[in-house]
Protein backbone atom coordinates (compact mmCIF):
# COMPACT_ATOMS: atom_id res chain seq x y z
CA UNK A 1 0.00 0.00 0.00
CA UNK A 2 2.90 2.33 0.68
CA UNK A 3 4.01 2.03 -2.93
CA UNK A 4 0.52 2.51 -4.30
CA UNK A 5 0.01 5.71 -2.39
CA UNK A 6 3.38 7.18 -3.21
CA UNK A 7 3.10 8.24 -6.83
CA UNK A 8 4.84 11.61 -6.67
CA UNK A 9 8.30 11.85 -8.13
CA UNK A 10 11.02 12.93 -5.79
CA UNK A 11 12.54 15.53 -8.11
CA UNK A 12 9.18 17.23 -8.60
CA UNK A 13 8.49 17.39 -4.89
CA UNK A 14 11.97 18.74 -4.33
CA UNK A 15 11.49 21.52 -6.87
CA UNK A 16 7.95 22.43 -5.82
CA UNK A 17 8.76 22.39 -2.11
CA UNK A 18 11.85 24.53 -2.68
CA UNK A 19 9.66 27.12 -4.39
CA UNK A 20 7.09 26.95 -1.58
CA UNK A 21 9.89 27.48 0.97
CA UNK A 22 10.98 30.59 -0.96
CA UNK A 23 7.41 31.86 -0.72
CA UNK A 24 7.58 31.34 3.05
CA UNK A 25 10.76 33.43 3.25
CA UNK A 26 9.21 36.22 1.14
CA UNK A 27 6.16 36.38 3.40
CA UNK A 28 8.29 36.21 6.53
CA UNK A 29 10.22 39.22 5.23
CA UNK A 30 7.04 41.18 4.45
CA UNK A 31 5.50 40.30 7.81
CA UNK A 32 8.73 41.14 9.66
CA UNK A 33 9.06 37.70 11.18
CA UNK A 34 12.75 37.40 10.37
CA UNK A 35 14.79 38.02 13.53
CA UNK A 36 18.07 37.13 11.83
CA UNK A 37 18.68 37.07 8.08
CA UNK A 38 21.67 35.20 6.70
CA UNK A 39 23.14 35.10 3.20
CA UNK A 40 26.36 34.14 1.48
CA UNK A 41 28.25 36.93 -0.24
CA UNK A 42 30.97 36.15 -2.78
CA UNK A 43 34.16 38.14 -2.34
CA UNK A 44 37.82 38.08 -3.41
CA UNK A 45 38.73 36.98 0.13
CA UNK A 46 36.33 34.02 0.04
CA UNK A 47 32.61 33.43 0.48
CA UNK A 48 31.43 35.47 3.45
CA UNK A 49 28.48 34.46 5.57
CA UNK A 50 26.72 37.70 6.51
CA UNK A 51 24.03 37.95 9.17
CA UNK A 52 21.81 40.94 9.92
CA UNK A 53 19.02 41.76 12.35
CA UNK A 54 16.48 44.59 11.98
CA UNK A 55 19.03 46.70 13.89
CA UNK A 56 21.91 46.17 11.44
CA UNK A 57 24.74 43.85 10.45
CA UNK A 58 25.48 41.57 13.35
CA UNK A 59 28.01 39.06 12.02
CA UNK A 60 30.44 38.50 9.14
CA UNK A 61 32.08 35.07 9.05
CA UNK A 62 34.98 33.92 6.89
CA UNK A 63 34.74 30.51 5.20
CA UNK A 64 37.06 28.86 7.75
CA UNK A 65 34.21 28.98 10.25
CA UNK A 66 31.78 26.10 9.68
CA UNK A 67 28.43 27.56 8.54
CA UNK A 68 26.46 25.21 10.76
CA UNK A 69 28.33 26.43 13.82
CA UNK A 70 27.72 30.09 12.93
CA UNK A 71 23.99 29.47 12.38
CA UNK A 72 23.74 27.57 15.68
CA UNK A 73 25.49 30.42 17.44
CA UNK A 74 23.10 32.99 15.93
CA UNK A 75 20.09 30.87 16.93
CA UNK A 76 21.35 30.40 20.48
CA UNK A 77 22.58 33.96 21.12
CA UNK A 78 20.02 36.06 19.19
CA UNK A 79 16.90 34.17 18.14
CA UNK A 80 16.09 30.80 16.58
CA UNK A 81 14.17 32.66 13.85
CA UNK A 82 17.19 32.57 11.54
CA UNK A 83 16.22 32.62 7.87
CA UNK A 84 18.36 32.28 4.77
CA UNK A 85 17.17 35.19 2.65
CA UNK A 86 19.57 36.23 -0.13
CA UNK A 87 17.17 38.88 -1.43
CA UNK A 88 16.69 40.40 2.00
CA UNK A 89 20.47 40.88 2.12
CA UNK A 90 20.68 42.61 -1.29
CA UNK A 91 21.50 46.14 -0.01
CA UNK A 92 24.37 44.85 2.14
CA UNK A 93 25.64 42.59 -0.63
CA UNK A 94 25.72 45.52 -3.07
CA UNK A 95 27.76 47.63 -0.67
CA UNK A 96 30.23 44.83 -0.04
CA UNK A 97 30.61 44.24 -3.78
CA UNK A 98 31.26 47.94 -4.36
CA UNK A 99 33.81 47.95 -1.55
CA UNK A 100 35.68 44.98 -3.02
CA UNK A 101 35.68 46.63 -6.44
CA UNK A 102 37.28 49.72 -4.88
CA UNK A 103 34.19 51.86 -5.54
CA UNK A 104 33.07 52.29 -1.93
CA UNK A 105 35.03 53.83 0.93
CA UNK A 106 32.47 53.57 3.71
CA UNK A 107 29.48 51.37 4.54
CA UNK A 108 26.09 53.00 4.83
CA UNK A 109 24.74 50.30 7.05
CA UNK A 110 24.00 50.19 10.73
CA UNK A 111 25.85 47.80 12.99
CA UNK A 112 24.10 45.63 15.55
CA UNK A 113 26.62 45.14 18.36
CA UNK A 114 24.60 42.33 19.98
CA UNK A 115 27.40 39.76 19.52
CA UNK A 116 30.23 42.10 20.51
CA UNK A 117 31.61 42.11 24.02
CA UNK A 118 30.73 45.00 26.32
CA UNK A 119 32.97 47.41 28.24
CA UNK A 120 36.49 48.17 27.08
CA UNK A 121 36.36 45.73 24.13
CA UNK A 122 33.21 47.34 22.78
CA UNK A 123 34.78 50.79 23.02
CA UNK A 124 37.80 49.56 21.07
CA UNK A 125 35.53 48.22 18.31
CA UNK A 126 33.48 51.44 18.22
CA UNK A 127 36.65 53.51 17.89
CA UNK A 128 37.91 51.18 15.18
CA UNK A 129 34.71 51.75 13.20
CA UNK A 130 35.83 55.41 12.86
CA UNK A 131 39.22 54.81 11.27
CA UNK A 132 38.93 56.17 7.73
CA UNK A 133 39.44 54.10 4.59
CA UNK A 134 43.04 53.93 3.45
CA UNK A 135 44.59 54.84 6.79
CA UNK A 136 45.65 52.79 9.81
CA UNK A 137 45.97 53.19 13.54
CA UNK A 138 47.83 51.21 16.22
CA UNK A 139 46.71 48.89 19.02
CA UNK A 140 48.10 51.36 21.55
CA UNK A 141 46.21 54.27 20.03
CA UNK A 142 42.95 52.27 20.03
CA UNK A 143 43.50 51.38 23.69
CA UNK A 144 44.09 55.04 24.49
CA UNK A 145 40.93 56.17 22.67
CA UNK A 146 38.97 53.46 24.50
CA UNK A 147 40.18 54.93 27.78
CA UNK A 148 43.01 52.54 28.84
CA UNK A 149 46.27 53.75 27.25
CA UNK A 150 48.32 50.82 28.56
CA UNK A 151 45.95 48.07 27.36
CA UNK A 152 47.32 47.65 23.82
CA UNK A 153 47.37 43.87 24.12
CA UNK A 154 43.76 43.76 25.37
CA UNK A 155 42.79 46.02 22.47
CA UNK A 156 44.41 43.53 20.10
CA UNK A 157 42.38 40.69 21.61
CA UNK A 158 39.15 42.67 21.29
CA UNK A 159 39.87 43.28 17.61
CA UNK A 160 40.73 39.64 17.07
CA UNK A 161 37.20 38.72 18.23
CA UNK A 162 35.46 41.37 16.11
CA UNK A 163 32.07 39.85 15.14
CA UNK A 164 31.75 42.08 12.04
CA UNK A 165 35.16 42.17 10.32
CA UNK A 166 35.53 44.24 7.13
CA UNK A 167 32.49 46.38 8.05
CA UNK A 168 34.15 47.28 11.36
CA UNK A 169 37.63 47.65 9.86
CA UNK A 170 39.83 45.91 12.41
CA UNK A 171 42.27 45.32 9.53
CA UNK A 172 43.15 49.02 9.84
CA UNK A 173 44.81 48.50 13.23
CA UNK A 174 48.50 47.53 13.13
CA UNK A 175 51.35 47.24 15.67
CA UNK A 176 53.33 50.43 16.45
CA UNK A 177 56.51 48.38 16.01
CA UNK A 178 55.87 47.78 12.31
CA UNK A 179 54.40 45.00 10.19
CA UNK A 180 50.67 44.42 9.82
CA UNK A 181 50.11 42.27 12.92
CA UNK A 182 47.53 39.60 13.59
CA UNK A 183 44.10 39.19 12.00
CA UNK A 184 41.18 37.03 13.15
CA UNK A 185 40.44 36.11 9.53
CA UNK A 186 44.01 35.04 8.57
CA UNK A 187 46.83 37.53 7.98
CA UNK A 188 46.75 37.22 4.17
CA UNK A 189 43.29 38.77 4.18
CA UNK A 190 44.48 41.70 6.28
CA UNK A 191 47.27 42.27 3.78
CA UNK A 192 44.83 41.97 0.87
CA UNK A 193 42.41 44.51 2.39
CA UNK A 194 45.18 47.00 3.20
CA UNK A 195 46.42 46.67 -0.38
CA UNK A 196 42.88 47.21 -1.72
CA UNK A 197 42.63 50.40 0.32
CA UNK A 198 46.01 51.59 -0.93
CA UNK A 199 47.76 51.69 2.44
CA UNK A 200 50.07 48.86 1.37
CA UNK A 201 51.67 49.34 -1.99
CA UNK A 202 52.52 46.88 -4.77
CA UNK B 1 18.90 24.54 24.33
CA UNK B 2 17.05 26.56 21.73
CA UNK B 3 15.52 24.88 18.69
CA UNK B 4 17.77 24.68 15.59
CA UNK B 5 18.01 27.71 13.28
CA UNK B 6 14.64 27.98 11.52
CA UNK B 7 16.25 27.75 8.09
CA UNK B 8 17.61 24.29 9.00
CA UNK B 9 14.29 23.20 10.47
CA UNK B 10 12.44 24.16 7.27
CA UNK B 11 15.07 22.51 5.08
CA UNK B 12 14.79 19.28 7.01
CA UNK B 13 10.98 19.03 6.91
CA UNK B 14 10.26 20.80 3.63
CA UNK B 15 9.94 17.68 1.48
CA UNK B 16 7.85 15.40 3.70
CA UNK B 17 5.50 18.25 4.65
CA UNK B 18 5.03 19.23 1.02
CA UNK B 19 4.47 15.60 0.03
CA UNK B 20 1.84 15.28 2.73
CA UNK B 21 0.06 18.48 1.66
CA UNK B 22 0.21 17.55 -1.99
CA UNK B 23 -1.61 14.35 -1.19
CA UNK B 24 -4.00 15.93 1.31
CA UNK B 25 -5.19 19.03 -0.57
CA UNK B 26 -3.92 18.50 -4.11
CA UNK B 27 -1.35 20.28 -6.26
CA UNK B 28 -3.40 23.46 -6.58
CA UNK B 29 -3.48 24.30 -2.87
CA UNK B 30 -0.35 22.58 -1.55
CA UNK B 31 1.82 25.70 -1.85
CA UNK B 32 -0.70 27.82 0.07
CA UNK B 33 -1.06 25.29 2.87
CA UNK B 34 2.72 24.91 2.98
CA UNK B 35 3.14 28.66 3.47
CA UNK B 36 0.48 28.74 6.18
CA UNK B 37 2.12 25.79 7.94
CA UNK B 38 5.64 27.19 8.05
CA UNK B 39 4.57 30.76 8.82
CA UNK B 40 2.55 29.46 11.78
CA UNK B 41 5.62 27.47 12.84
CA UNK B 42 7.81 30.56 12.46
CA UNK B 43 5.48 32.67 14.61
CA UNK B 44 5.48 30.09 17.39
CA UNK B 45 9.15 29.13 17.02
CA UNK B 46 10.80 31.34 19.68
CA UNK B 47 8.33 30.12 22.30
CA UNK B 48 9.02 26.50 21.48
CA UNK B 49 10.39 25.03 24.69
CA UNK B 50 12.84 22.20 24.24
CA UNK B 51 10.61 20.55 21.65
CA UNK B 52 11.91 17.01 21.33
CA UNK B 53 9.87 16.01 18.31
CA UNK B 54 9.91 18.81 15.74
CA UNK B 55 8.68 16.48 13.04
CA UNK B 56 5.50 15.61 14.93
CA UNK B 57 5.07 19.28 15.80
CA UNK B 58 5.24 20.52 12.21
CA UNK B 59 2.87 17.77 11.04
CA UNK B 60 0.41 18.77 13.74
CA UNK B 61 0.42 22.28 12.30
CA UNK B 62 0.17 21.02 8.72
CA UNK B 63 -2.78 18.83 9.67
CA UNK B 64 -4.53 21.78 11.27
CA UNK B 65 -3.98 23.75 8.05
CA UNK B 66 -5.48 20.91 6.00
CA UNK B 67 -8.56 20.95 8.20
CA UNK B 68 -8.78 24.79 8.02
CA UNK B 69 -8.46 24.57 4.26
CA UNK B 70 -11.24 22.00 4.17
CA UNK B 71 -13.60 24.26 6.14
CA UNK B 72 -12.82 27.25 3.93
CA UNK B 73 -13.46 25.17 0.85
CA UNK B 74 -16.77 23.93 2.24
CA UNK B 75 -17.91 27.54 2.65
CA UNK B 76 -17.04 28.44 -0.94
CA UNK B 77 -19.60 27.69 -3.68
CA UNK B 78 -19.15 24.28 -5.26
CA UNK B 79 -17.01 24.38 -8.39
CA UNK B 80 -18.73 23.89 -11.74
CA UNK B 81 -18.77 20.23 -12.69
CA UNK B 82 -16.69 18.88 -15.55
CA UNK B 83 -14.12 21.64 -15.57
CA UNK B 84 -11.03 20.33 -17.26
CA UNK B 85 -8.79 18.61 -14.74
CA UNK B 86 -5.56 20.38 -13.90
CA UNK B 87 -3.18 18.38 -15.94
CA UNK B 88 0.02 20.39 -15.82
CA UNK B 89 0.55 20.14 -12.10
CA UNK B 90 -1.17 16.85 -11.47
CA UNK B 91 0.99 14.31 -9.66
CA UNK B 92 3.01 13.04 -12.61
CA UNK B 93 2.43 9.36 -12.13
CA UNK B 94 0.39 6.97 -10.09
CA UNK B 95 -3.30 6.42 -10.32
CA UNK B 96 -5.18 9.77 -10.20
CA UNK B 97 -8.25 7.82 -9.14
CA UNK B 98 -6.56 6.82 -5.90
CA UNK B 99 -5.72 10.43 -5.15
CA UNK B 100 -9.26 11.58 -5.78
CA UNK B 101 -10.51 8.83 -3.54
CA UNK B 102 -8.05 9.78 -0.79
CA UNK B 103 -9.06 13.41 -0.98
CA UNK B 104 -12.73 12.52 -0.68
CA UNK B 105 -12.18 10.83 2.71
CA UNK B 106 -13.21 12.68 5.88
CA UNK B 107 -10.32 14.82 7.16
CA UNK B 108 -9.30 12.58 10.07
CA UNK B 109 -9.26 9.44 8.00
CA UNK B 110 -7.41 11.19 5.20
CA UNK B 111 -4.72 12.51 7.52
CA UNK B 112 -4.35 9.11 9.18
CA UNK B 113 -4.06 7.34 5.81
CA UNK B 114 -1.54 9.81 4.41
CA UNK B 115 0.63 9.95 7.48
CA UNK B 116 0.62 6.19 7.89
CA UNK B 117 1.05 5.04 4.29
CA UNK B 118 2.67 7.96 2.48
CA UNK B 119 4.88 9.32 5.23
CA UNK B 120 5.31 6.06 7.10
CA UNK B 121 4.81 7.77 10.47
CA UNK B 122 4.19 5.67 13.59
CA UNK B 123 0.67 5.72 15.06
CA UNK B 124 2.00 7.52 18.15
CA UNK B 125 2.92 10.54 15.97
CA UNK B 126 -0.36 10.39 14.06
CA UNK B 127 -2.30 10.31 17.32
CA UNK B 128 -0.45 13.38 18.47
CA UNK B 129 -1.16 15.18 15.22
CA UNK B 130 -4.86 14.35 15.38
CA UNK B 131 -5.09 14.96 19.11
CA UNK B 132 -6.49 11.51 19.82
CA UNK B 133 -5.40 8.19 21.31
CA UNK B 134 -3.16 5.75 19.45
CA UNK B 135 -6.10 3.34 19.20
CA UNK B 136 -8.31 6.05 17.68
CA UNK B 137 -5.59 6.92 15.15
CA UNK B 138 -5.29 3.28 14.18
CA UNK B 139 -9.07 3.04 13.86
CA UNK B 140 -9.16 6.14 11.61
CA UNK B 141 -6.52 4.68 9.32
CA UNK B 142 -8.37 1.38 9.25
CA UNK B 143 -11.72 3.01 8.46
CA UNK B 144 -10.07 5.13 5.77
CA UNK B 145 -8.49 2.07 4.22
CA UNK B 146 -11.81 0.28 4.07
CA UNK B 147 -13.53 3.25 2.46
CA UNK B 148 -10.77 3.53 -0.10
CA UNK B 149 -11.09 -0.12 -0.96
CA UNK B 150 -14.83 0.23 -1.40
CA UNK B 151 -14.46 3.36 -3.51
CA UNK B 152 -11.82 1.87 -5.78
CA UNK B 153 -13.07 -1.69 -6.06
CA UNK B 154 -16.78 -1.68 -5.37
CA UNK B 155 -17.22 -5.29 -6.57
CA UNK B 156 -14.44 -6.72 -4.45
CA UNK B 157 -11.97 -7.12 -7.30
CA UNK B 158 -8.92 -9.37 -6.94
CA UNK B 159 -6.72 -6.42 -5.90
CA UNK B 160 -8.55 -6.28 -2.60
CA UNK B 161 -6.41 -7.68 0.17
CA UNK B 162 -7.11 -8.58 3.72
CA UNK B 163 -10.83 -8.60 3.14
CA UNK B 164 -13.00 -10.11 5.82
CA UNK B 165 -14.79 -13.15 4.57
Amino acid sequence: MTMELDPIRRADVDRASRLAAEHVVERARRERLEDVVVASVDSPVGVLLVAATPRGIVRVAFPEEPQEAVLEELAADLSPRVLADPRGMDPVRRQLEEYFEGRRRRFETRIDWALAPTGFSRKVLEQTARIPYGSVSTYGEMARRAGSPRAARAAGNALHDNPVPIVVPCHRVVPASGGIGRYGGSEWRKEWLLRLEGWLQG
Amino acid sequence: MSPPPFTRFMEEHREPVYRFLLAAVGPHDADDCFQETFLAALRAYPRLAQESNLRAWVFTIATRKVIDHERARARRPAPVEHLPEQTADQPPDGDPEIWRAVRSLPAKQRVAILQRYVLDLPYADIARTLGCSVEAARASAHAGRRKLREALHPDGSPRTTGGRR
